[in-house]
């Protein structure tokens, strides 16, 4: 079975009751063909384990290289994926749409 | 997300209410409003829209950015029937993240062998219905083909507002049922809203295929916006 949401938020509530650093992304805006809506969203945790899924997979691995900084430093990000974005993030969505992810600490 | 806003998320959506975090994205300020809140809530018009739509969705409301993050309560499917189509319907559900109910007092039907791993209640819809908390964001499916068992069952569904309501039968066997329903006591706009015949108009013949075409019903009732949900039926 495929993480649900609620499925997500809960490993979130666990990890951190496991005395894990705990990050959430979440999509906040899409533009043209974006894999997944506004309010989609990953859970990472310090090991780098994470659930759910932010894109089709394009981008996952860069939001939880930024989400392990934000468990870090505590402060909230704002990350932006477009087309063959190279210069911003080195990593893009091939199916050619925008998404920006919101990055923020759990606890 | 402070772990206090967290933890209430996760009750909220247990118990199977919608709730919304609105998010300043340029501080990351937030506040979690739940559903009882909605009416007095500074952002109340904007948060009943987005509600209403099952969609997130930035908002600027006094020169700030705000993002509202709607979740709406996972979605339940209940098939009253246990026959071959619910053998076939069950799977594809949970395919799709729906919490799956099986109801038929047939215990010749409602057996774990024919439906391994899906909740299953062979009792008659007045008693297995009201535990099973049928909501808004509930489908009801009811494929029988027995109005003993039909009937009650969908007039629950029309008590309980459920967000897609379908029975199975050709135009001449709804016509009939609609008959009943109305001697029982149903009103006009319920009955109007059960789609019969069943699913989508895909020429399916197949258990499984009418599987897929109530799921696909379902689905366009879910998330399409009403205008286009009109031509969809």
């Amino acid at each position: 079975m495929l993480n649900r949401d609620e499925d997500i938020l809960q490993a979130a509530e666990t990890w951190q009751k496991q005395g894990h650093g705990v990050a959430l992304a979440t999509v906040v805006e899409t533009w043209g063909s974006a894999p997944r809506p506004a309010g989609s969203s990953l859970v990472i945790n310090d090991d780098g384990t994470f659930l759910g899924s932010v894109s089709g997979g394009c981008v996952e691995g860069a939001v939880v290289t930024e989400a392990l900084d934000v468990i870090a430093n505590g402060h909230p990000k704002m990350l932006e994926f477009g087309v063959a974005d190279e210069t911003a993030w080195n990593v893009g969505l091939s199916c050619g749409g925008t998404i920006r992810v919101f990055v923020e600490k759990v606890g | 997300m402070k772990l206090e806003t967290l933890r209430e998320l996760n009750a909220e959506r247990a118990a199977r209410r919608p709730v919304i975090i609105v998010t300043d994205t340029s501080n990351g300020e937030q506040r979690l409003v739940k559903a009882k809140d909605i009416p007095s809530d500074p952002l109340r018009a904007e948060i009943a829209t987005q509600l209403r739509m099952g969609k997130s969705a930035n908002v600027e409301v006094g020169g700030k950015k705000l993002f509202l993050n709607v979740y709406a309560p996972t979605a339940k499917l209940v098939i009253i029937g246990a026959v071959h189509i619910s053998q076939a319907l069950a799977p594809i559900a949970r395919a799709l993240d729906y919490d799956v109910t099986v109801v038929d007092p047939r215990t010749a039907f409602a057996s774990p062998e024919r439906f391994p791993d899906v909740p299953l209640i062979a009792e008659w819809p007045d008693v297995a219905l009201p535990p099973l908390n049928v909501d808004h964001y509930t489908a009801f499916v009811a494929v029988t083909h027995d109005p003993k068992i039909d009937d009650p069952a969908l007039l629950h569904a029309f008590e309980r507002d459920c967000f897609y309501v379908g029975a199975l039968g050709s135009r001449k066997t709804h016509a009939k049922r609609a008959d009943r329903l109305r001697a029982l006591g149903a009103k006009e706009v319920d009955i109007a809203r059960i789609h019969a015949p069943i699913g989508l108009p895909i020429g399916a013949v197949s258990p499984s295929e009418i599987a897929v075409a109530i799921m696909a019903e379902i689905t366009a009732q879910l998330r399409l916006p009403p205008k286009e949900k009109e031509q969809a039926a």
